[in-house]
């Protein structure tokens, strides 16, 4: 049995080599001090940290990072919230009016953001929302949406109704059913609403690139962008930034893993 | 008050605050949208004129929007097959326990959570023409350099290869959850009648795949045709405009050309193509799913 499975291993291991070849030569990059000319498919004799300090310095990566935390945590909360609200009617009310409803709102999901590119960031240089967090916070909050309420809604349908009944019989009104018992039920798939659309809006470039124009409010994947391109003769500093920038999801992932794949499983339940 | 409350649609203001969200950040940038792209508005100056069609007439005419247009296709359903078959044939490797199975997943789907812009900067490394990892294997064995990104097809070959490996990851997981669900009674019924194993996978795990196929597809076929950061990262639409997908040619011709009302035109076309996509998609698997 032991040998049977060998094979599989074996191959296994070179798939996993072959996805994370990018992780090992940015590595080796960014340990590398400008000087060193040696292959990238060589690791450094002696760890350079002058990179590092480079990309936080001039990168401005911490900065970013910081942006970065206060944009995804803030559109996260509002996503969790007006998703969990929305759902609970689309999934309780299945009216004419309400299912297509929830049609459309489904429909936004494919909307390509380049497709209104010039009439939103027009729009939002008429009411001043270019280069604040409040800007970009409600424009990523939009677009997530549609995937939040979709979970959600899958996730209160299987909820049985006669939950709600008993409720209604003990004097509850429809609203206080929703924060008293379906809200507090909803704990597991809101994790991976979390996951999802934290995903999502950690790693946005798209709107980022048009709404965050000043450079203080910069989030990780402009700040490794624009260092990207300012760079082009310093590559291991820009290879740095663009290691710490993603550290921080590649540390939730590893301890967090299960949680992650479940969110992609949900997701891909039809309703 | 009372019997508004008690009545049974009152909940539905519930989802106005997510409706009001969608009207002012989708709906309205859309409808301006059509407004913009019937002018030659610059994308900054105050005052711009009507040109009626003249907009959309161009898109027809415009030689960069065709080769956009083809390489939005290329970048759609090349990734998606390549993904479903790349996704598949893991989540069958990777479905039983053997040793080393976890990290396998864990090193396939990781990149799925890495923001696409910066896995692009990070493949620059293998196609830089000097130093490039690419170019030192081919040294290794006394070859030439190449420059890997200065020929256009190669270039969106190289985009479609990236966000493949990429994404991949996404395809493998609903795949594996699919196996998981296959009962495995029926792979026993298929022994005991003989089926070999090749045509036990064409008539009992595909048919039962099916769910997960058609999700996977639309997941990955809708990636693909808003392609944007990893090109932007890789090759920003170069050489010349050999591998622009319409996302990112939507971005330079307002940015560079600064020709507003044009690229809002672009950006309908857009939108009109992937409803249309997406909508032929789902009547055709509908049928399919019909079928058995």
């Amino acid at each position: 049995m032991k040998k049977r499975t060998l094979w599989k291993t074996i191959v296994a291991l070179v798939i996993s080599i072959i996805h994370i070849l990018p992780f090992y030569i940015a590595i080796t990059v960014a340990f590398k001090p400008k000087t060193n000319l040696s292959s990238r498919w060589l690791l450094p004799k002696v760890l350079n940290l002058d990179n590092f300090k480079m990309a936080i310095e001039k990168a401005h990566v911490l900065m970013a990072i910081k942006n970065s935390v206060i944009i995804t945590s803030i559109a996260i909360a509002c996503v969790m919230l007006i998703g969990a609200m929305a759902a609970y009617p689309l999934a309780r009310n299945r009216t004419k009016l309400n299912r297509f409803i929830l049609n459309l709102i489904l429909a936004v999901m494919m909307v390509p953001p380049l497709s209104i590119l010039v009439p939103l960031v027009k729009m939002m240089s008429d009411i001043n929302g270019i280069s604040t967090y409040w800007g970009i916070i409600l424009v990523v909050t939009t677009f997530q949406l549609p995937m939040s309420i979709f979970l959600y809604t899958n996730f209160i349908t299987t909820i049985p109704n006669s939950l709600d009944e008993a409720a209604t019989i003990d004097g509850c009104s429809r609203f206080s059913i929703f924060y008293r018992i379906i809200l507090p039920l909803l704990k597991p798939v809101t994790a991976s609403v979390v996951i999802l659309t934290g995903v999502f809006i950690w790693n946005d470039y798209q709107f980022s690139l048009y709404l965050l124009q000043s450079p203080s409010k910069r989030v990780v994947t402009l700040a490794v962008s624009t260092f990207f391109a300012q760079s082009s003769t310093n590559l291991g500093a820009a290879s740095a930034a663009a290691l710490i920038a993603i550290l921080p999801i590649a540390a939730l992932f590893i301890f967090l893993q299960k949680y992650f794949i479940r969110g992609m499983v949900d997701s891909a339940v039809k309703g | 008050m009372k019997q508004l409350l008690s009545n049974k649609n009152s909940i539905n203001i519930m989802y106005l605050p997510a409706l009001i969200l969608f009207a002012v950040f989708v709906i309205y940038p859309f409808t301006s949208g059509i407004r913009i792209s019937f002018t030659n508005w610059n994308g900054f100056s105050q005052s711009f004129s009507y040109v009626g069609w003249d907009n959309f007439k161009y898109l027809f005419t415009d030689k960069n929007m065709l080769t956009s247009f083809i390489n939005t296709l290329l970048y759609g359903f090349g990734s998606t097959i390549l993904q479903q078959m790349l996704g598949l044939s893991y989540a069958l490797l990777l479905n039983k326990a053997f040793r080393g199975r976890t990290l396998a997943r864990m090193m396939i789907y990781l990149p799925v959570l890495i923001a696409p812009v910066i896995m692009g900067y990070m493949y620059y490394f293998f196609f830089q023409y000097n130093y490039g990892a690419l170019n030192d294997i081919l040294m290794l064995f006394g070859l030439d350099k190449l420059d890997w990104l200065a020929n256009g097809n190669r270039a969106v070959g190289i985009v479609i290869a990236v966000n493949t490996i990429q994404f991949c990851g996404i395809s493998m997981v609903l795949y594996l959850a699919g196996l998981q669900g296959i009962p495995t009674a029926y792979y026993e019924a298929a022994n005991i009648d003989g089926a070999s194993k090749f045509r036990q996978f064409t008539h009992v795990t595909l048919p039962l795949l099916m769910p997960s196929i058609v999700t996977s597809v639309t997941i990955n076929l809708i990636g693909g045709l808003k392609l944007f950061d990893v090109i932007k990262a890789l090759t920003n639409g170069g050489p010349g405009y050999a591998s622009h997908s319409i996302s990112t040619l939507i971005d330079y011709t307002y940015f560079k050309n600064q020709t507003a009302g044009y690229s809002s035109a672009m950006g309908i076309l857009l939108f009109i193509f992937i409803v249309i996509v997406s909508l032929s998609l789902q009547l055709y698997f509908r049928k399919k799913e019909v079928e058995y």
